[in-house]
């Protein structure tokens, strides 16, 4: 097949794709989908569930958090209720949490933004990483209480409408993933990073700390030293370094897939 | 996780009234280690004290007392912003890969000075409640006296317990003679060297440090010293990132010429507390610095490990680490 041609896609799909999404078609295409995610979202649309999903996903994304907390929830219940305002991806929420909640847990079960993921709960794995005031922290160790007057930034806040974030475009484009349960993390994480090597950071892998300049150019090494917060089980690593480098360098590495 | 009350603390007064007042309230600052603790059933504090808002995050020079021209890290400053001080880079660069040695990126983003050096052991007698372990259950046994020791201590344990201490910045802070600052119920300022600070386990394991409940670390300083040009910190772990060390090695040399003028070697992953090679280091003084020196003087220090059922290879893994460290030390640090 010649590399410049859309993957193994017919006709009737590209059409179809095109129907349902219009505006991501070309930009889908351009960033490499393959054909097994395509089937997938057929089968989906094949149930008129792909149509209800991108309702139910767009009303998420956009609705304005302003809503009452799900009912089931009483602050009185709360043995040991804490007021907590803060924001999330810009927007204010006044929420009464127990002492004990995480952002992790408030985020998901009262924000529903289940982006972020509950991997092991005890900041080994980095799937729960989101972005405070700038800073790319673990949400599963942090309690919401501590966030008064804080600004989180989740996955869910990255994409300006339908235009990605350029990471999540690079994860797509060099297929950063396998089963994405990971991802949400991994690509705070790696927009983070951006800030800090734009700040001069230096890591344990830096040559010479006591050289502190301006903004350094991150070689692979540095990149894998610097995202080792951040486990995946399926092993995409490669690929996933190959994406932060392309956003990092501003250059483009060439796609994995591609070249195999 | 077991219930808490919440309070935001206003300032130092208050906060260290509060914990004054209550034995079973902590300190939450960072809480990389603690909530992870409390999750696990560890710790069971009936209320934490949020000092993550009381500023003490300062990084500047000291101008005045003991430590004249050295520098001092506010102890609720993150472990990140330490790390990449130009003041720390460029004179305690020691300090710095340390410091990027330990966690990662987004728990040094959260973790504070201070609570790094009161982190508790990772040992996993300690970790599992169903197991004994003196250091949270005094009393109860040491599981890994007599069990999978691999992680565990090679200097200084006791048969009460044979945790290792797991803070990286310790080490280096331990080898850069760390003073820590402390504030305490009558508002009292006192320093207590870091040699001072830690403990070995002895009969009270559940003791990591010397530190007094109700008393806070508002900073931690360190003097002025010749050790910047030459000074290593090498990590040998598992995997080589985002894992706590086999043995660690902080490796600092004042050199006149090729005579050591002044030597500072501190171990982690072998003891209680950071281990300070004082043998090692008074063998070097006014010797070459060549590397069959550096391994007599390893060789001295490690004689003294008395290795436990599962590490013996920490023993010869001390040994080299101290040699390559002192080369690395010798080459100005660099990578």
């Amino acid at each position: 097949m010649d590399e410049n041609e859309l993957p193994e896609l017919t006709e009737d799909e590209k059409q179809l794709f095109a129907d349902l999404m219009p505006e991501d078609l070309t930009e889908i295409m351009d960033t490499g989908v393959n054909r097994r995610h395509f089937l997938k979202l057929l089968t989906l649309a094949g149930g008129g569930l792909l149509a209800a999903q991108s309702a139910a996903a767009e009303h998420v994304l956009t609705r304005p958090f302003q809503e009452p907390a799900p009912s089931g929830i009483d602050p009185a219940s709360l043995e040991n209720a804490v007021n907590v305002t803060f924001k999330v991806n810009g927007m204010a929420h006044k929420v009464t949490v127990d002492s004990r909640m995480t952002v992790l847990d408030t985020l998901r079960e009262r924000l529903n933004l289940t982006g972020s993921k509950k991997g092991c709960d005890h900041g080994q794995c980095g799937a729960c990483t989101v972005i405070v005031n700038g800073s790319r922290v673990l949400s599963c160790l942090t309690l919401a209480a501590s966030c008064e007057g804080k600004s989180v930034q989740t996955i869910e806040g990255l994409a300006q409408g339908n235009r990605l974030h350029p990471m999540q475009e690079a994860f797509l484009k060099h297929d950063g993933f396998q089963c994405g349960f990971c991802t949400p993390g991994q690509i705070c994480s790696a927009v983070a990073l951006l800030d800090e090597a734009k700040k001069g950071y230096a890591s344990y892998v830096t040559a010479n700390v006591r050289q502190s300049a301006g903004p350094v150019l991150l070689s692979r090494e540095e990149i894998r030293e610097r995202m080792s917060g951040n486990i995946c089980r399926c092993g995409a690593y490669p690929n996933i370094v190959d994406a932060i480098q392309e956003v990092q360098s501003g250059k483009p590495v060439e796609q994995v897939f591609r070249s195999v | 996780m077991r219930p808490f009350a919440y309070t935001r603390a206003k300032d130092a007064a208050s906060a260290i009234k509060l914990l004054t007042e209550n034995p079973n309230a902590k300190f939450l600052a960072g809480g990389t280690n603690l909530l992870d603790l409390m999750k696990e059933d560890v710790e069971r504090p009936n209320a934490l004290i949020d000092i993550s808002g009381l500023g003490l995050s300062e990084i500047k020079t000291i101008t005045t007392g003991a430590n004249q021209g050295g520098i001092s890290l506010g102890g609720l400053g993150k472990n990140t912003e330490a790390a990449n001080h130009p003041l720390v880079r460029q004179q305690y660069p020691l300090l710095t890969q340390a410091i990027l040695a330990g966690a990662s990126g987004q728990i040094r983003n959260m973790a504070t000075n201070g609570g790094n050096l009161l982190q508790r052991t990772r040992c996993p007698y300690f970790y599992e409640v169903s197991m004994p372990c003196n250091k949270r259950v005094p009393g109860s046994g040491c599981g890994a006296r007599e069990g999978i020791n691999r992680m565990h201590a090679i200097f200084g344990w006791s048969e009460q317990c044979v945790a290792v201490f797991p803070s990286d910045l310790a080490v280096a802070l331990a080898a850069l003679d760390a003073v820590i600052t402390v504030r305490s119920a009558n508002g009292q300022q006192r320093s207590i060297p870091i040699a001072e600070f830690y403990r070995l386990p002895g009969d009270e394991p559940q003791k990591d440090t010397n530190l007094p409940h109700g008393e806070l670390i508002t900073a931690i300083e360190l003097p002025k010293n010749r050790f910047a040009e030459k000074s290593y910190y090498l990590k040998v772990r598992d995997r080589s990132s985002y894992a706590f060390a086999l043995v660690s090695v902080a490796a600092a040399l004042e050199t006149e010429g090729n005579t050591i003028k002044q030597a500072r070697i501190a171990l982690g992953g072998v003891a209680h507390k950071p281990w300070r090679a004082l043998k090692a280091e008074q063998m070097l003084v006014g010797k070459e610095a060549t590397e069959a020196n550096f391994k007599l003087a390893a060789s001295a220090e490690m004689a003294d490990a008395k290795p436990l059922a599962h590490n013996a290879f920490k023993v010869e893994l001390g040994n080299r680490s101290i040699v390559l460290a002192l080369q690395m030390a010798l080459n100005g640090g660099k990578v």
